[in-house]
C-alpha cells in the first residue's frame, strides 16, 4: 500500500510540473506538438528511473560532500545513453527535441528526486517514485502540448481536426502562448485542489541550489536594510 | 565584422534565450523579484557563459572531435562548467574579493542553469569558429540580461496588482512573462531589414 502511494502521489498529489513547479525549461520548449511533448517525457523519465536507481544504489557509496557533482556524473551519463539510442532509433524525434535532450542533464526534476528521495530511500522505492514522477511530467507535458497544438495549429499529434483549424490562432504555438497555457495551467491546477496543496511561490525545495539561492536574496534584503 | 553583429544582434533581440528558447527559465522566474538582483545575476551569467565557452570551445574542437569522443559532449561540458564555475569563484575570493563580494553568491546557482550549458551546446551545433562562439555567448548573455531587468521592473508591479486568488504568484507572473515575450516577437525581422 506504502509502495502504491509512492507511485501515485508524482502522478497528481506532487505532480512536478504543476504542482512542485520543477522543469519549466522543457515544459515550455517542448510543448509546442503532443509528439514532441511525449517524446520528451519519456526520454526524461528514462533518465529520472535509471539515475533515481543508481543513485539509490550508491547512497552509501557517495560522500556527503561531493553527492551534487557525482549525481550530475550518473545522469549526464544516462542522457548520453538516451541521446545515442534515439539518435540511432527515432531520428526526427532526435531532431525535433535538439538541445533540450542534452539539457535533461540540468533539468530539476531529476537531480531534485535524486536529492529528495534517492539518497534517503531503497533502491524499489526509488525507482516506484521515479516511474510516479517520470508518468506525472509526462502527463503533465502532454495535456499542455495538447492544448498548445490544437489551440494553435488545429490539430492534435499532426492529425488534423477540421472544425477547429480555421479558429487556430497560431501564438500559442510560439513563445508567448508557452507562458500563457503555463499560468493559466497552474493557475487550474490551484484552484481545483485550493488550499490542500497550492503553492504560491517558486518551489525552492527541489532545486539543489536552493541554499544558494536563498542566500542570494537573503543577502540583497540585508543589503537593503543597511541602506 | 558584419556576420558578429548580426550574431551579436540576433542572440540579444531575436532568439532571446529566456523569452524566445525558454532556457535559464528558473533564475528568470526566482531571482527577478528585484531589479538589483536581476542586475547582479545577468552580469554573472554573461561571465560564467563566455568562460565556458572559451573552455569548451576548444575542447570540442581540439580534443573530442580529432578522437571521435563527440558523444562524449554532454558529460564533459556539464563537468567542465561545474568545475570552472569553482575555480573562478575560489579565484575571485582570493583575487578581486570587490567582484567576488557582488557576484559570488550566484555564481554556484548558474552551474545547472541550462542557459549556460545550453549556449555551449548550440555554439558547436550551428558550426561558429572562435570568434563567433565567444560574440554569441556575449549576445545570449546580454539578452538574458535585458530579459531579467526588464521583468524585474514589470514583477514591481505586479506585486500591488490585485490578482485573482488561484493566479497569485507564480501563474500570474508566467502571465506577465508571456506579455513581455509578445513585445520581444516584435524584433523578429529586424535583422534582415538592419542589415540588409
Amino acid at each position: 500500500m506504502k509502495k502504491l502511494g509512492i507511485l501515485l502521489k508524482g502522478i497528481i498529489k506532487e505532480n512536478p510540473v504543476l504542482v512542485l513547479l520543477l522543469g519549466t525549461c522543457p515544459t515550455l520548449a517542448t510543448t509546442t506538438g503532443v509528439i514532441s511533448a511525449l517524446a520528451m517525457g519519456i526520454a526524461a523519465t528514462a533518465v529520472l528511473i535509471c539515475s533515481n536507481v543508481v543513485i539509490s544504489a550508491l547512497r552509501k557509496a557517495i560522500p556527503d560532500k561531493v553527492r551534487i557533482p557525482a549525481y550530475i556524473v550518473v545522469i549526464a551519463g544516462f542522457v548520453s545513453v538516451v541521446q545515442m539510442l534515439m539518435q540511432a532509433y527515432f531520428p526526427d524525434l532526435y531532431d525535433m527535441l535538439g538541445v533540450y535532450l542534452a539539457l535533461i542533464v540540468v533539468n530539476c526534476i531529476i537531480l531534485g528526486r535524486a536529492e529528495m528521495f534517492a539518497r534517503k530511500n531503497g533502491i524499489i522505492d526509488s525507482a516506484l517514485d521515479g516511474i510516479g514522477m517520470g508518468i506525472g511530467f509526462t502527463l503533465a507535458l502532454v495535456v499542455m502540448g495538447s492544448i498548445r497544438e490544437i489551440l494553435g495549429a488545429g490539430t492534435w499529434a499532426g492529425i488534423e481536426l477540421t472544425a477547429i483549424k480555421p479558429y487556430a490562432v497560431s501564438i500559442v504555438t510560439a513563445a508567448p502562448g508557452g507562458f500563457l497555457v503555463f499560468g493559466c495551467l497552474i493557475a487550474l491546477v490551484n484552484k481545483l485542489f485550493a488550499g490542500k496543496n497550492a503553492k504560491k511561490e517558486f518551489a525552492c525545495e527541489g532545486c539543489p541550489n536552493a541554499s544558494a539561492c536563498n542566500k542570494a536574496s537573503c543577502e540583497s534584503e540585508v543589503k537593503e536594510e543597511t541602506k | 565584422m558584419k556576420e558578429l553583429l548580426i550574431i551579436l544582434m540576433s542572440a540579444v533581440l531575436v532568439d532571446n534565450y529566456v523569452l524566445n528558447k525558454f532556457l535559464g527559465i528558473c533564475p528568470f522566474l526566482g531571482v527577478s523579484k528585484k531589479s538589483d538582483q536581476a542586475v547582479g545575476m545577468g552580469v554573472s551569467v554573461i561571465f560564467v557563459m563566455l568562460v565556458a565557452t572559451a573552455a569548451t570551445w576548444p575542447i570540442q574542437t581540439y580534443l573530442l572531435d580529432p578522437n571521435e569522443l563527440g558523444y562524449l559532449q554532454t558529460i564533459v561540458f556539464i563537468l567542465v562548467i561545474a568545475a570552472l564555475v569553482q575555480f573562478v569563484e575560489i579565484f575571485l575570493k582570493k583575487f578581486i574579493p570587490a567582484l567576488h563580494k557582488s557576484l559570488g553568491v550566484y555564481l554556484p546557482l548558474i552551474t545547472t542553469n541550462c542557459a549556460v550549458l545550453g549556449v555551449t551546446i548550440n555554439n558547436i551545433s550551428d558550426g561558429y569558429n572562435f570568434v563567433e562562439s565567444m560574440v554569441s555567448s556575449l549576445g545570449c548573455g546580454l539578452g538574458f540580461l535585458l530579459a531579467m531587468w526588464l521583468f524585474a521592473g514589470v514583477r514591481g508591479r505586479l506585486e500591488e496588482s490585485d490578482a485573482p486568488e488561484c493566479f497569485k504568484g507564480i501563474p500570474i507572473t508566467l502571465v506577465a512573462a508571456s506579455i513581455v515575450s509578445v513585445a520581444f516577437m516584435g524584433f523578429g525581422g529586424i535583422i534582415d531589414k538592419l542589415f540588409a
